[in-house]
């Protein structure tokens, strides 16, 4: 069963890396979010999130849910992940390096912040503060250390959070205080591992 | 409905699948070929115990990974959150920002809350158990260690900092604590962890900066009456040994008009220690070192770190024999062959004539602070599981599996571990947080540990082949979850809370909250929670 889950997962993530252009995953996606009406650039946000508010708001009926579309279009709510469509040519591209090395490439707009960019396309960044620096959960690591000097320097309250990172390493930012920039265009960051390796000295002297 | 022409054919299924479409579905259909060998027509079951940020990111993940994941969570109290709600400081609100995560994942179908239950005590363990496939621990830590010394159960005014902070945060079990913050000037908190700092945070912060926080309206009044002007967190060793975190203390030297007494020199590590360190010590170190710009002179309150004492006794006023005075300790000394190490041992000191060196510190109100404990659940033994009450945990193979106490058993499945020893674990139990690893860390690391239980339990679904596995044997749950138990439930007389009646009795506190200029005003008692949704 895991197994057909990862076939699934890497089909997902191979089709859009073997095709040229622009048909990515994520960029297709930023594509519609800018290209079609509002109601949808939020429920995109959402799509791969099993169990947004959203849905749950539009689970009673599909008659409801298309008076629920309405409401929905005139606030565009969202929790996590709102991230804004790039002005054409002006696009930035990130790329996000998960666990198991795959990567996704984005292409994002100036003034959005790491987390959220990783929320809003599914990665596996969790962000429990809400990205309010008041946790390590959005732990990432800067793959090159040149654009790591480009950035600016860590605050102390960012750097507390990060003492306690798993995983720290010299490049480690918080993925909330990372916010795109013309400067960070091409930028590569890791996603750390969210769960732990078992080590043999987790069973001494128990 | 969506523009096929402009989305690729994966995005057109992921978007009409996930958003729209599949709520229509019944919940496992879509997913039923992915389904393990174990559960081929019916949804895995599994009852999550506790509702705090362990049991919500273990649903969290088992919901988003595993399609046909059906989670009951129990929780004794009528509300969720647990140490979100009752045990991160009102003036961290952005720290309780996860309850929103926690509430996304409650929006789920798959999802159910069962609060006002307390297993173990209301319901035995034994009426969940032929309902689930797997039972995951996660009730966290419910006591605190105790000091064992002369006068700490029988004078006035000693608290548990647990329950000082579930008394401030409006804790039910905590309502009526009462602590008396009038009858002197000095607080003594004994421990020097973040529970420490958020309870001399909340002595030493003007009053009027935790009026709009969620902070208990008693509380609040009592702090404002509050002549506490000294507070001192007491440790056993040095400053290197001290475990709380630089956050904690960052906020605390650079609240306004509170000053902090320098650490004496020849406690703390010289110069080219500290430098050695690694990173997070490094910088905890050097803060400390540097302490508060504030001026002793002009500051109207002042806190301090004294480290090498242990507590001995405490003492009650001559005059008023039921309020304390005065808390007593003996002195140590850092191992004198290797004073700087992290791991350093101390040793007690003696003075020139062989007596043990002790000290007086004068203490209106004291707090034992010493760290967490998890309790033994009620019946766990029933099902098989011998709590491990030395470390206060349920013994685990450190990815949540529940390990069997008898080795080999005829009850679990043997497992090989990385250092190639066999253990043997319990079919179907798993734990995860404090339970499982001992009542340390923040919440990134109880998450982490969450989605490693998780990670386990749908690993042992995916590996299932049929006969041996560390889940059941089929046919041994009846797969009914909450709707096979409550009957039992109802037959005891118990009154399940489920999330609408969370969802009313938040919206209650927010409305609450909102006329007296707060976030949220907290129900103090259950039975006033139990009110709102009757």
């Amino acid at each position: 069963m895991a197994l057909w889950r990862e076939f699934g997962q890497q089909l997902r993530r191979a089709i859009p890396k073997a095709t040229t252009g622009e048909v990515c995953l994520a960029q297709s996606r930023r594509y519609i979010s800018h290209t079609t009406t509002p109601w949808r650039t939020a429920g995109i946000a959402h799509s791969g999130r099993w169990n947004s508010g959203a849905q749950k708001r539009l689970h009673p009926s599909l008659q409801e849910w298309k008076s629920a579309q309405r409401s929905f279009s005139a606030t565009a709510h969202v929790a996590h992940g709102h991230i804004t469509p790039p002005k054409p040519g002006e696009e930035i591209n990130v790329t996000f390096v998960d666990k198991d090395g795959t990567e996704v490439k984005l292409q994002v707009a100036e003034g959005d912040n790491l987390l959220d960019i990783a929320q809003a396309n599914d990665l596996e960044m969790e962000g429990a503060c809400g990205g309010s620096c008041a946790c390590s959960t959005c732990h990432v690591i800067v793959e090159d250390p040149d654009m790591f000097d480009k950035m600016e320097e860590p605050s102390d309250d960012e750097n507390d959070m990060l003492d306690l990172a798993f995983g720290l390493t010299e490049t480690s930012r918080l993925g909330c205080q990372v916010i795109m920039s013309k400067d960070l265009d091409g930028l590569v960051v890791k996603l750390p591992p969210m769960t732990r390796n078992l080590q043999a000295s987790d069973f001494e002297s128990k | 409905m969506l523009d096929r022409a402009f989305v690729c054919a994966q995005c057109t299924a992921r978007l009409t699948h996930r958003s729209v479409f599949r709520i229509k579905t019944p919940f496992y259909s879509a997913s039923r070929r992915l389904s393990s060998n174990a559960t081929p027509d019916r949804p895995v079951r599994v009852a999550i115990v506790g509702s705090g940020p362990a049991g919500f990111y273990a649903a969290s993940r088992l919901l988003s990974k595993q399609q046909n994941a059906m989670v009951d969570m129990y929780e004794k109290l009528p509300v969720p959150f647990g140490l979100a709600r009752y045990g991160v400081a009102p003036d961290h609100p952005e720290v309780k920002n996860c309850e929103e995560k926690f509430t996304e994942v409650a929006t789920s179908p798959r999802f159910n809350f069962v609060g006002n239950i307390d297993l173990g005590h209301d319901l035995p363990l034994t009426a969940l158990k032929p309902h689930y496939d797997a039972i995951l621990f996660a009730y966290g830590a419910s006591q605190d260690k105790e000091l064992g010394i002369p006068g700490e159960k029988s004078a006035r005014n000693v608290h548990s900092a647990r329950a000082f902070v579930g008394w401030y945060n409006g804790l039910p079990e905590h309502r009526d604590l009462e602590p008396d913050l009038t009858s002197g000037e000095d607080a003594v908190i004994v421990g020097q962890g973040n529970v420490a700092l958020d309870v001399a945070r909340i002595l030493l912060t003007d009053v009027d900066a935790l009026r709009s926080t969620d902070i208990a309206d008693y509380a609040l009044e009592a702090l404002s009456k509050s002549r506490i002007k000294r507070v001192r967190v007491v440790g056993r060793r040095g400053p290197l040994q001290a475990s709380f975190t630089i956050k904690e203390l960052r906020e605390l030297l650079q609240l306004p008009s509170v000053a902090f007494d320098p650490i004496p020199k020849d406690v703390f590590p010289p110069e080219d220690v500290v430098d050695a360190l690694p990173r997070a010590q490094k910088r905890l170190m050097q803060l400390l070192g540097k302490g508060s710009a504030n001026d002793p002179q002009t500051s109207t309150k002042s806190w301090s770190l004294d480290f090498l004492l242990s507590p001995d006794s405490l003492h009650s006023s001559p005059v008023h024999p039921y309020n304390l005075f005065q808390a007593r300790f003996s002195c140590n000394q850092l191992d004198p062959a290797n004073p700087h190490s992290p791991s350093s041992k101390v040793t007690p000191k003696c003075l020139p004539d062989g007596k043990a060196a002790m000290v007086n510190l004068n203490a209106s109100v004291f707090f034992r602070s010493v760290g967490y404990k998890s309790l033994p659940l009620p019946g766990l033994d029933d099902i098989g599981i011998r709590f491990d009450d030395q470390r206060g945990v349920i013994p685990n193979d450190g990815f949540g599996r529940v390990r069997s106490p008898s080795s080999p058993s005829n009850m679990g499945e043997r497992q090989k571990l990385p250092d190639g020893s066999l253990i043997t674990h319990l079919a179907g139990l798993y734990c995860a947080g404090w339970v499982k690893r001992g009542p340390t860390g923040v919440i990134a690391s109880t998450m982490t540990d969450a989605f490693t239980t998780a990670d386990s339990i749908m690993q042992d679904l995916a590996n299932y082949n049929g006969s041996s596995s560390l889940l059941h044997a089929p046919g041994h749950s009846s797969g009914l979850g909450w709707d096979g138990v409550k009957a039992e439930a109802e037959r005891r007389g118990l009154r399940p809370t489920s999330w609408k009646d969370w969802q009313r009795i938040d919206a209650v506190e927010r409305e609450r909250g909102k006329q007296k200029g707060k976030i949220r005003d907290k129900m103090g008692r259950v039975e006033e929670m139990l009110e709102v949704i009757d």
